[in-house]
């Protein structure tokens, strides 16, 4: 049995992983199949990580969280978790192989999720012009025409990523600002490929095999437009990745993991929860990393009052 | 293991005239998500080995082939049969739900 299973290896899993390795835990990292590393894999240059002034890839910071979790002793898999026991004194993992494997503490950190616009046709066209990651598809719209949906960092950063290749990049947010960082928007805004259609919401995509246009509704005026695009990047936020603890742990009213205060205990003693998973509000890199130290922590101690309480019995008693 | 590259230049002899059923992996060094599926392509490929052929096909060294096959989005992987598309999927999967996206060629 392990003393702590980590589930993730985003930020907040792999910082987790730093701290309980380096308190001679021995965690066991579950770092999924082909996700891991998380949301970061899909960035280019990460400009706000605080220790790289020049700006560091997010691939290789990944990389980097991931060697030091290790040169601690920590053990990596990579597979998916396919259930979750967690209401016990021990917690039961089952992966994707099939094996099985306990510990007396988890920490949940498994992110969020791209959010969809939700349209029939948007599934339909997802890899044939549909895409939620520009780092991965932009280079196939080269000279092309493309939108970007959203007004955040990921918005903006798709946005100014794709005017590599595209000729034309179409930014359609639904409100008239923008919650983006003022780096990040004075960057876009003085993009001259960059062209910001306010008040607007995606109704259509349209193509048979590929996309060929999108249309739009205004959200004050309900006019119609369409867009003559051929690529469409998705980038309107994302919703915390719950689907494995439903049923066994409480959630807030946003759908994120519930803590209790700062700290990282939810409503299960042994079963802690960091990151984007916790976090409706904040979503960073360095938060995420944070919050995995809290987690860590909050496991160290839980498990020390356990080691603490369960010798106390046959001392007494033989006293 | 790991599988073997056809180019633009063989891909008629290696996928188009190949004598059983043939998937092709479009990818690229940059891509992420192809990295991480790669492994898994492995060792499918390994575990059916008399039933399917797993090829790869780099896009950026091979941009006509991937062009011809309206690439937007990779990794993405279609199975070929006589010269036809039979099968397409589209980005990194864990291995089960690739096997059964699959199914058909590994049963």
């Amino acid at each position: 049995m392990r003393q702590v299973i980590i589930i993730g290896s985003g930020p907040a899993g792999y910082t987790a992983a730093i701290y309980a390795a380096r308190a001679n835990l021995a965690p066991l990292l579950i770092a999924s199949s082909v996700e891991f590393g998380g949301e970061l894999m899909k960035t280019t240059e990460v400009e706000n990580f605080p220790g790289f002034p020049e700006g560091i890839m997010g691939p290789d910071l990944m990389m980097k969280m991931q060697e030091q979790a290790e040169r601690f002793g920590t053990e990596i898999v990579y597979d998916d978790v396919t259930e979750l026991e967690l209401t016990g004194d021990v917690k039961r993992v089952t992966l994707g192989d099939g094996s099985v494997h306990e510990a007396l503490t988890v920490i949940y950190a498994t992110g969020s999720a791209y959010r969809k616009l939700g349209l029939a046709d948007e599934t339909r066209l997802s890899g044939y012009g549909v895409s939620w990651c520009a780092t991965c598809d932009g280079a196939f719209f080269k000279q092309k025409k493309v939108a970007v949906i959203g007004g955040g960092d990921s918005a903006l950063e798709e946005a100014t990523f794709l005017t590599r290749f595209a000729d034309k990049v179409y930014l359609v947010h639904r409100r008239d600002s923008l919650r983006a960082s003022a780096a990040m928007q004075d960057r876009a805004k003085a993009d001259p490929k960059i062209e910001f259609l306010w008040n607007n919401e995606v109704a259509h995509v349209y193509g048979d095999e590929k996309v060929t246009g999108i249309g739009l509704v205004g959200t004050e005026n309900g006019a119609e437009t369409t867009l003559d695009v051929s690529g469409m990047f998705v980038a309107i936020g994302s919703d915390p990745r719950t689907h494995l603890i439903h049923g066994q742990l409480d959630l807030t009213p946003e759908g994120t993991i519930a803590v209790d205060g700062r700290s990282s205990r939810t409503n299960l003693p042994g079963v802690f929860a960091a990151g984007d998973v916790i976090d409706p509000t904040y979503k960073q890199a360095v938060t995420a990393a944070g919050s995995g130290t809290v987690a860590a922590l909050d496991a160290e101690h839980y498990l020390a009052a356990l080691a603490d309480a369960a010798p106390a019995q046959p001392v007494t008693a033989s006293v | 293991m790991s599988a073997k590259e056809v180019t633009d230049a063989s891909f008629q002899s290696d996928v188009l005239e190949h004598d059983k059923p043939i998937m092709v992996d479009f990818w690229a060094e940059w891509c992420g998500p192809c990295r991480a599926v790669s492994p898994i392509l492995d060792k499918i490929a390994e575990e059916n080995s008399d039933k399917l052929d797993i090829v790869k096909l780099n896009v950026d060294d091979n941009p006509e082939t991937a062009m011809k096959y309206g690439i937007t989005s990779i990794p993405a992987m279609f199975v070929f049969e006589k010269g036809e598309i039979v099968k397409r999927v589209i980005g990194a999967k864990p291995k089960p739900a690739l096997e059964a996206d699959l199914a058909e060629f590994l049963a």
